[in-house]
């Protein structure tokens, strides 16, 4: 699958630089490096800035799902190998920690006067990326088997636990909750989404200090335990992918998904006829009565490499915006993500993350020490869902590990 | 050998030692004695496509003069090698005083990271590398017995699994023990119990995790084994035969004696590459019921916050520990050389 899919983007590149040589990007020569994430959102844009490829000008990108561990260091040498990473609000904070990213507002005001306010991810007034497109979790569902016990949507993760207790009594359906709960990354963003949910703070204000260990950090632990009752006993093992095979395979009626995954999960390939035209897309759950829902804003954007010459910076800017323009979107293009871009119609896949925005979901805490808390998550829920530990001490268990690795990092003393 | 041969001839290996071996290790023991300089954090506010809100960061500027001055960062000594994410000094004093038994003891101790990957590491190693020993030499023993013309193919069968790359192996081997693969679904059918998951219980994962070990590396054992059979002197094996040794007593006292060297050899490669198991555990997606030192390292390299010191520290700690298994061996290793 993967090999393929490097072909049918090298083929993709072949095609484009062969009848866009011309293309007007107005890049006369410099080098444009690519490092990002590997989903087909993601395969667009960089087909988009390869475009602007010419004889002088060099496009070439590395997009895997290790782009996290690979762009700090390939960001740290001078000249760095990576002059742009596409990054996320979670990502964006080390790569400024790491001090390997500029600030764009010469490079807008110089070339980027078009590119709508909105887009432009300011941190302390300085322009550090420009976001291209937005990404939350939401529900996703079988509507034949919600008729098939005859009850409604569920709107709430309580309504989520009733629904999966009737499928499974009416014989529905043996474990019809899926939730991407591998340990590490994914269990801890589903923590970090219950617990916003059930509106708790991470940090106290103003610090590195956390603060999870309380009755929302508690019963967001419950409510995960609760539904990993109805999960495909693996759970712990199955991330994003996994819990989409899942799906498609028809054993899952009902799970929290990215925005991101929701067209592969609605086309007509990998499942059957009677699952992909019954997967229907709704708007994110709350929980425990509260009124922000249990998920997190994302959004995905570019930023340029600190450590380049400033031809090579504009190169890579033109080229960035290049791919991220209103010329990159076409039928194929238009359903795979929910694009910040003029000239983009929203298709029903995309209506779970524009719930999420209307309904004020939270963004992702852009906080330089929150990813050391997502890790110390991460590490330390599993023990709990698999009832070796207490709820209070899989929290602090947590908060310990953050802490020891705080320390270590200089946010506390 | 003359000095002067000798030396021209140890110089490519000593230079690619220095370089990829005693360098690293020199940088990751500096690398385990600094942190992070004190951030300073400022409060300022972000915006993007979802609005604009207060937010922390860290004052770049501030930080900028700290970090030219010091670019390894804030000389820490011993703090990161005590803290809770490896020896967990503190925390294992107060687990002493608090606990009633020795069991409370230790799933309190278990709790810890470093105890944690340090127990299923020890475990791996002492049960996967015996096992190992004992396997390569029944299918050393068993493919030298065969027919001449079937020993090739043979050979080369007994050798997959340590040609297939490790990763592939033990994702070959995950998709096989999945609830709906051959092996999973075999052993379901097999306890009666249809919800039995290897993957969801702690202790059956262990073992899947050991079982991979023992598969994955006896092919190693064998071909040393298979080579040290061919040298076996005939004549004192037809001496023995004469005597009226049964098969059972010629190995046990002609061909074993004759192999331990190798069996040295083969407990010393093993020790030290089972105490670094680590692709299994990330192929069977097993982090949530084992770790392991390695595990430790890459998952302190892994987030999206770097933690370099604390996955130096834990490198440290696994040298340290590689030696003190190694030590034995090596002592033997050191006898049997002096006595020739």
């Amino acid at each position: 699958m993967y090999i393929w899919k490097k072909v049918a983007l090298t083929t993709a590149f072949a095609a484009l630089s062969g009848t866009t040589a011309m293309a007007a990007c107005g890049i006369d020569a410099g080098r444009v490096s690519i490092v990002g994430n590997e989903f087909p959102a993601i395969h667009t844009v960089a087909k988009g800035a390869a475009a602007c490829a010419g004889d002088a000008v060099d496009v070439k990108s590395n997009l895997t799902a290790d782009h996290q561990k690979i762009n700090v260091a390939g960001m740290q040498g001078n000249p760095a190998e990576y002059t742009t990473a596409i990054i996320a609000n979670s990502s964006v904070v080390t790569l400024i920690n790491e001090d390997v990213v500029r600030p764009l507002d010469d490079l807008v005001a110089a070339h980027g006067a078009d590119i709508p306010k909105n887009q432009l991810i300011t941190i302390d007034g300085k322009i550090y990326a420009v976001a291209f497109m937005a990404n939350a979790q939401t529900l996703a569902y079988r509507a034949d088997a919600l008729a098939k016990i005859g009850m409604d949507v569920p709107a709430t993760y309580e309504d989520m636990l009733a629904a999966a207790e009737k499928m499974r009594a009416m014989g529905v359906a043996e474990n019809p909750v899926g939730g991407a709960y591998k340990a590490g990354w994914n269990l801890a963003e589903e923590f970090v989404n219950m617990y916003i949910g059930h509106g708790g703070e991470f940090f106290t204000p103003g610090t590195a200090e956390v603060a999870i260990n309380n009755a929302q950090g508690v019963a967001s632990l419950e409510m995960m335990k609760a539904l990993t009752a109805y999960m495909n006993p693996d759970y712990l093992t199955h991330d994003s992918n996994a819990t989409n095979a899942e799906m498609e395979a028809g054993n899952v009626m009902l799970m929290n998904m990215w925005g991101s995954r929701m067209g592969s999960l609605m086309d007509d390939e990998g499942a059957e006829a009677m699952v992909y035209e019954n997967i229907k897309v709704g708007a994110p759950m709350t929980v425990a009565g509260g009124s922000t829902p249990a998920t997190t804003l994302w959004w995905d954007g570019w930023s340029v490499a600190k450590n380049i010459s400033d031809e090579d910076a504009t190169a890579t800017f033109i080229a960035m915006k290049n791919g991220t323009s209103p010329s990159i979107l076409n039928d194929e293009t238009m359903s795979q993500a929910v694009w910040m871009i003029d000239g983009y119609t929203p298709a029903p896949v995309n209506d779970g993350v524009f719930a999420a925005i209307s309904m004020n979901a939270q963004p992702y805490p852009m906080l330089p020490f929150m990813g050391l808390l997502h890790t110390a998550a991460g590490d330390n829920i599993a023990e709990f869902l698999q009832g070796k530990e207490s709820a209070e001490q899989a929290l602090a268990d947590i908060e310990a590990a953050y802490s020891a690795a705080a320390r270590e990092k200089g946010f506390l003393q | 050998m003359k000095h002067k041969t000798f030396l021209w001839f140890v110089l490519p290996s000593a230079t690619a030692m220095l370089l990829f071996i005693f360098l690293p290790l020199v940088s990751i023991i500096i690398q385990s004695v600094y942190v992070s300089h004190d951030q300073v954090i400022i409060t300022v506010e972000n915006c993007g496509p979802f609005g604009c809100r207060e937010s922390t960061m860290i004052d770049q500027e501030a930080t900028e003069a700290l970090r030219e001055g010091n670019p390894l960062g804030r000389f820490a000594g011993a703090t990161t090698y005590l803290d809770r994410g490896h020896l967990a000094v503190t925390e294992v004093s107060e687990a002493w005083s608090a606990s009633q038994n020795w069991r409370d003891f230790g799933s309190q101790m278990l709790n810890l990271p470093f105890y944690k990957a340090l127990a299923f590491t020890l475990t791996y190693t002492f049960v996967v590398t015996p096992l190992v020993i004992i396997f390569g030499f029944m299918i050393a023993v068993a493919v030298n017995s065969a027919l001449k013309n079937l020993r090739g193919p043979l050979i080369f069968i007994s050798l997959l699994p340590m040609i297939i790359n490790p990763l592939v192996g033990s994702l070959i081997l995950f998709w096989m023990v999945d609830a709906r693969g051959i092996v999973g679904a075999a052993l379901q059918e097999f306890a009666g119990n249809p919800n039995l998951s290897i993957k969801a219980s702690t202790p059956l994962m262990w073992i899947m995790l050991m079982v991979y070990g023992v598969w994955h590396s006896a092919p190693f054992a064998f071909i040393v084994y298979y080579a040290g059979l061919q040298t076996v002197n005939t004549e004192t094996v037809e001496a023995a035969m004469i005597d009226g040794a049964s098969r059972t007593q010629r190995i046990r006292y002609v061909v074993l004696p004759h192999l331990l060297p190798l069996t040295t050899f083969i407990a010393l490669m093993q020790l030290m590459d089972n105490f670094r198991v680590f692709e299994p555990i990330v192929s069977f997606a097993a982090s949530a019921h084992a770790t392991s030192l390695s595990w430790a390292i890459f998952n302190d390299l892994g987030g999206e916050t770097r933690q370099l010191s604390s996955a130096a520290a834990t490198s440290v700690l696994t040298v340290a520990w590689i030696i003190v298994l190694l030590t034995p061996v090596l002592i033997r290793t050191w006898r049997d050389f002096g006595r020739k």
